[in-house]
């Protein structure tokens, strides 16, 4: 064998040699095609909670707005016995179940036509009717709730139109509860008329050759099959209404703030940052609590 | 007029440098990062250019709403070739923030106001600025020059800009004839038709209101208030949160309230009632019976500037009385430089008398500057309430 041929095969030598022991311990493996995600996982995004948790434990400066790290539980507390973040955090919690409420009522006999009553061309055309508004801005959407909701505005036009009193719902709760509703209802949809489709129609064949009647059937035969499904899209929109603090700041009124309000102000405004940091864990803490009860419900699977 | 003035100044300039230099010694302690201690600013001791070099191109501001106007930035563009690229923003806190750290590299310039000056020069966010290299320096109103609120031991951080009214705005269809007090914004009759800033700041206009009618709570300097007095205030704007129909961030904002009708009365500037009249919504804006609270704005030089160049040329341009008067009629406030006045005319007749910009020393003692409220209250006591218990206070009210 001459030294060239040697050489030749040794690169191919140390390919095999890898994948070998690449082979033997599985290990090495999983590292190799987790490492770039995990990493990204766990720096950018572990590590800035975990920044986010230290900072709400400082304080700043209240004339120079400098950040001071001395460790105490003062931004906490304001947030527990200050009743004005109380109703920040409760206003926050209950439009966001309201939201997604109205949503899953909404979405439930829309998805169910889509998925098991309407023809193959009626189908593509509902779905792209869903689609169809995310491809416009988020606030292009918000903007055409405002001139439709205001003082002025469609919807007051056309009740005057049939004889009736002006609603004042611009720059209400209301007007914020509409939008989210609005918004956020393809979330809904989409994981809803998953969940719908997957159900057997020999399910429901069986329950009528059994003799249930249709609610009955839609009680206990779609109903729980589809839960899943909508317990997965309550999670985009509770979490999405839960962290939005656009809506309120242009659809809101007085009395409109949520706690991403605060937090923006906080960090755009005051610089209080610490402050902020504790508040911005309340959704953190709100939506780990929210999970764990969706995996109870099997979201999860349906994803 | 000028002696008056300047006593008045000087008196406020004390007033200011002793608060300081009381308060910065009681936080001294507690800082750990090396916080300002001594009453001297931190940046105090950075020369600032003799001359003006090449531009740099660019010139990064955060601005008030309708302080960079198309009218005087194109031919400021065309002429000294610094491309101007303005932020807009809402309050004085938020102009603060954005200055953080120098204006952190990215921003050469803010048009601060009173209340944002001192934090930001006591912050080290904005640095010295030689006023020789504006040559219409020379021709600003006395007051102006050296004012207590950007001028620190003879030390200039910043050129003044214009200064104006907080204004009552209306509806001229639900008022005929304008409304003589500030009592209508805070009347059960307007419910859900009011707006007002969302700015603690506007503490002081409550404050203000209580000043001229409850005579018992004694209050003499709206942004000087005691526990009982900023309660009392505080406790009026929670009985008028029923009435605001929205806290207005942006003065766009407030204009399309009333262009679409939403509401009927509210708190503004000038500016937005020259641009619904220009729009031909029937709106005008008054100064009630109790006076006003005001600004008197200053162009401030970021301490990391990155194109101070350009911002030179920005400070020769904005101070000379042609510009001047532009953005006095545009916005419908005052301007500093004494020469705006026969511009004002030329491009508006009337305008001068109109925005005051011969100020009679009667109109500028009738507006309450904007301040940063301090907890010393200019007699040595730490009786009031420092501007972050206002911050915490205004989240309270609107919340």
């Amino acid at each position: 064998m001459t030294v060239g041929a040697l050489a030749r095969e040794r690169p191919a030598g140390r390919v095999t040699r890898v994948q070998a022991l690449l082979w033997r311990r599985s290990w090495m493996r999983a590292a190799l095609l987790l490492g770039p995600g995990l990493t990204w996982f766990v720096v950018i995004y572990l590590a800035s909670l975990v920044l986010l948790l230290i900072t709400a434990f400082w304080q700043i400066n209240p004339f120079t707005t400098a950040i001071e790290r001395v460790w105490n539980i003062d931004n906490f507390r304001t947030l527990v016995t200050d009743g004005t973040y109380r109703l920040i955090i409760l206003r926050t919690i209950a439009l966001a179940a309201a939201v997604t409420i109205t949503d899953a009522v909404l979405a439930f006999p829309f998805a169910y036509y889509m998925a098991r009553v309407a023809s193959r061309r009626v189908q593509t055309a509902l779905f792209a009717a869903v689609l169809l508004p995310l491809w416009a801005s988020y606030l292009a959407r918000v903007y055409a709730w405002i001139l439709i909701l205001n003082h002025d505005g469609v919807l007051n036009w056309s009740l005057l139109l049939l004889h009736l009193p002006p609603a004042s719902l611009g720059y209400t709760n209301w007007a914020m509860w509409i939008v989210f509703s609005y918004i956020w209802l393809p979330f809904m949809i989409i994981p809803t008329y998953a969940a719908l489709e997957r159900i057997p129609q020999s399910y429901l064949e069986a329950a009528a050759d059994l003799g249930a009647r249709q609610g009955q059937t839609t009680w206990d035969i779609i109903l729980p099959l589809a839960l899943p499904g909508i317990v997965a899209g309550s999670i985009f929109t509770f979490s999405l209404t839960l962290g939005d603090y656009v809506t309120p700041l242009l659809v809101g009124g007085a009395g409109s703030s949520f706690i991403g309000n605060v937090v923006y102000g906080n960090v755009g405004i005051a610089h209080n940052i610490p402050f902020a940091a504790a508040l911005a864990v309340v959704p953190v803490a709100v939506m780990a609590l929210y999970l764990l009860g969706a995996r109870r419900l099997g979201a999860f699977e349906a994803m | 007029m000028g002696d008056r003035l300047k006593r008045m100044a000087g008196a406020r300039q004390t007033v200011m440098g002793l608060s300081l230099v009381l308060l910065l010694a009681a936080c001294g302690g507690t800082s750990s990062n090396p916080g300002p201690a001594a009453s001297q600013p931190p940046t105090a001791g950075m020369k600032p250019p003799t001359s003006i070099g090449t531009g740099e191109g660019q010139l990064n501001l955060i601005a008030w709403e309708g302080y960079a106007e198309k009218d005087w930035v194109q031919p400021f563009q065309q002429q000294t070739g610094c491309q101007v690229n303005a932020k807009y923003a809402g309050s004085s806190d938020e102009m603060v923030t954005l200055m953080a750290n120098g204006g952190g590299g990215q921003y050469d310039m803010v048009s601060a106001s009173g209340d944002a000056d001192l934090r930001l020069i006591y912050g080290g966010d904005v640095k010295p600025v030689n006023v020789n290299l504006v040559p219409d320096y020379t021709n600003f109103q006395a007051q102006f020059k050296s004012p207590s609120f950007n001028t620190i031991n003879g030390i200039h951080y910043g050129v003044s800009l214009q200064w104006g009214p907080n204004v009552l705005l209306y509806n001229k269809t639900q008022f005929p004839s304008a409304p003589s007090s500030w009592s209508t914004i805070y009347d059960s009759k307007y419910k859900g038709q009011v707006t007002i800033p969302n700015n603690p700041i506007q503490i002081a206009d409550a404050a203000l209101y209580l000043m001229k009618t409850k005579s018992n709570l004694g209050i003499t300097d709206p942004y000087e208030l005691t526990q009982s007095q900023f309660d009392a205030a505080v406790n009026l704007l929670k009985q008028q949160r029923p009435l605001i129909k929205k806290y207005w961030d942006l003065a766009s904002q407030e204009i399309s309230l009333f262009t679409n009708h939403d509401v009927v009365i509210g708190a503004a500037w000038p500016y937005q009632t020259n641009t619904l009249q220009a729009a031909s919504v029937p709106v005008a804006d008054t100064i009630p019976a109790e006076g006003a609270t005001g600004w008197a704005d200053t162009w401030m030089l970021g301490t990391k500037a990155p194109h101070p160049n350009c911002a030179y040329q920005w400070y020769k341009w904005i101070s000379t009385p042609h510009v001047q008067a532009q953005q006095a009629i545009f916005f419908g406030e005052t301007p500093v430089n004494s020469k705006a006045c026969d511009e004002m005319e030329k491009l508006q007749a009337g305008s001068c008398a109109q925005y005051h910009a011969n100020a009679p020393a009667s109109y500028f003692n009738t507006i309450k500057f904007w301040k940063t409220p301090l907890a010393d209250c200019g007699n040595g006591k730490s009786e009031c309430m420092p501007y972050s218990k206002w911050q915490t206070a205004w989240t309270s009210i609107t919340g």
